[in-house]
């Protein structure tokens, strides 16, 4: 037989793997260590949300729902949509039930990009967007972002990565892994751009109600944004339901159908048991959610405080559950700290750079974790700091 | 909620958590978080802290029991007189005044059925005001205090996620 390689088509061989999953082969072979390395609410779903679940299989819900996904879950995300950054979607044409969020930006970056269009993308963000350009044979384009913009989208970077074959930009707000947020002011300073340069928005808001600051705002509640932004949300974060796979988008009904038609050849519909359970979630989650949030802001401030004690210096995170502080005093690379501070005081963090080339010089440290393993983590990164002085 | 109420919430759920891990959980200088928890106690709003333990796991193999006791309340005072008779055992872990169909839930804690046996016929049946008891052992603990007492509690989580 020939080198497989040799089949694999020429976009899935142009990405490169996941640095995250390196790293993770390297941190599951270490005993004892605390991870403040994982990008997930330390809570289980609450058990309302599961027992709902349950009941629903008792009840024999275990077949196909409709491609969109079903009516009453169309309808609590609308209701939740309104209610939460008041913008109305209609359940039968402008909603469509996904498998996660991430499918969602498959879906989306599909259905709009031509071959060469590029895909604008602020960095240090998620890891999926990029590859996901590249599988829909797009151009991902990174703009960047700093901690002395408070990790903002600046309309005066983005202006300068514009050319004529923009045509999607991507809001990863409020962010992983940097925890910076957008406001109403600075997503008004883009929209001239937006408009001007004729951008579809991608918003994914999946961390949109852990923002500790201001209420999330999203760009798609601003005047004449409506049609052109894609709302992207889903219930991992805030309901704690990461491993059930269920999310959504929002939009102008052209783009959910176009989205839809590859949704139903590809994926038919997402599983109903979590789609039962998202319902649960929306209808009577928001308490339990609560709780949660205001446990992830203890020890958001716990730890931002901590790492600047300790001689890392760390833009205070406004929204998600991550501090991204610089490591660039020690002089190391963010792949040789992690892996160092791995090896010697068994604390896994994530390396900046994992979340794209200007997350270089940071790592990612996520404060879903115990009031001990984080207090604990901080003393052994403090020890590891006096070793490599 | 003020701030008083916040630093009441954290310890009541982990009563070791320092002034200093509070106060920046909070916000708050540490010297103040200190004085606030200091005038808790001395005010009484914080009466004690305690472990929860599992004694299965330690092999003591004690018993407890929820006793139901229907009194005759008094002129004046009500249950309390009667109430302080029974909480002032060292047997006893637990009084309430109830509502319902029986008047103080009662819990006692003893080295062996026996003792528990004994309290009740001994001390407790014998109090004047007391008409009736009604004794009920605990036969496994699940949860205590928002504590579960099953193993396999621990983070499934992988290690490492995007």
């Amino acid at each position: 037989m020939n080198n497989m390689n040799d089949y694999l088509s020429a976009s899935v061989k142009s990405i490169a793997p996941s640095g995250i999953r390196k790293f993770f082969d390297l941190v599951s072979q270490t005993e004892g260590v605390i991870s403040l390395g994982v990008g997930e609410p330390d809570f289980v779903t609450p058990w309302h949300i599961i027992e709902a679940c349950l009941y629903s299989l008792e009840q024999g819900y275990t077949m196909y729902t409709s491609n969109s996904g079903l009516p009453e879950l169309r309808e609590e995300v609308s209701y939740y949509e309104q209610r939460t950054i008041g913008v109305e979607y209609a359940p039968a044409d402008q909603i469509l039930i996904t498998v996660g969020v991430s499918e969602a930006i498959d879906l989306a970056l599909r259905a709009l990009l031509e071959p060469g269009d590029e895909v604008l993308i602020p960095e240090p963000c998620f890891v999926s967007y990029a590859p996901g350009a590249v599988l829909a044979y797009g151009n991902p384009v990174p703009v960047e972002t700093y901690d002395i913009d408070q990790y903002r989208l600046r309309p005066e970077i983005l202006a300068g990565k514009i050319t004529p074959r923009s045509k999607v930009l991507i809001l990863p707000y409020p962010n992983n892994p940097t925890g910076g947020i957008m406001t109403r002011q600075d997503l008004e300073d883009l929209v001239d751009i937006i408009v001007k340069n004729d951008l579809i928005v991608i918003s994914d808001e999946i961390y949109g109600e852990l923002s500790y600051f201001e209420k999330h705002v999203s760009i798609a509640s601003l005047p004449g944004m409506k049609d052109r932004t894609l709302v992207m949300n889903g219930f991992s974060k805030a309901f704690a339901m990461t491993g059930w796979r269920i999310g959504y988008a929002c939009g102008h009904p052209d783009i959910i159908a176009a989205m839809t038609k590859i949704h139903q050849y590809t994926i038919m519909c997402a599983p109903i048991m979590a789609q039962k359970a998202a319902v649960e979630a929306l209808r009577n989650g928001e308490i339990e959610m609560r709780k949660m949030i205001a446990d992830y802001n203890y020890r958001r401030k716990l730890m931002h405080k901590g790492l600047n004690e300790i001689g890392l210096s760390c833009f205070e995170p406004r929204g998600a559950f991550y501090c991204f502080p610089s490591i660039k005093s020690t002089g190391l690379s963010s792949e040789d700290f992690c892996e160092q501070l791995l090896l010697k005081e068994q604390v896994a963090v994530v390396p900046g750079n994992a979340f794209g080339q200007s997350g270089e010089g940071f790592i990612r440290c996520c404060y879903a974790a115990s009031v001990n393993n984080i207090e604990e983590a901080l003393r052994r990164i403090k020890n590891f700091l006096n070793q490599i002085e | 909620m003020d701030l008083e109420k916040r630093i009441l919430k954290l310890i009541e759920r982990d009563a070791r958590l320092s002034a200093k891990t509070i106060a920046a959980m909070i916000d708050e200088d540490e010297e103040k978080v200190q004085e606030i928890i200091s005038g808790l106690e001395k005010n009484r709003t914080i009466l004690g802290y305690h472990a929860i333990v599992n004694w299965e796991k330690n092999g003591w193999d004690g018993v407890t029991a929820l006793i139901e006791v229907k009194v005759s309340p008094e002129r004046e005072v009500g249950f309390n007189n009667i109430a302080e008779r029974i909480y002032r055992f060292p047997e006893v872990k637990s009084v309430y005044l109830m509502s319902g169909s029986y008047d103080l839930s009662v819990i006692v804690e003893g080295d062996s059925l026996k003792d528990v046996a004994r309290f009740v016929s001994h001390k407790l049946s014998v109090i004047d005001q007391v008409q009736s008891t009604v004794t009920h052992f605990i036969l496994k603990r699940y949860k205590e205090d928002h504590i579960i007492f099953n193993e396999g509690e621990e983070d499934k989580r992988l290690v490492v996620s995007p």
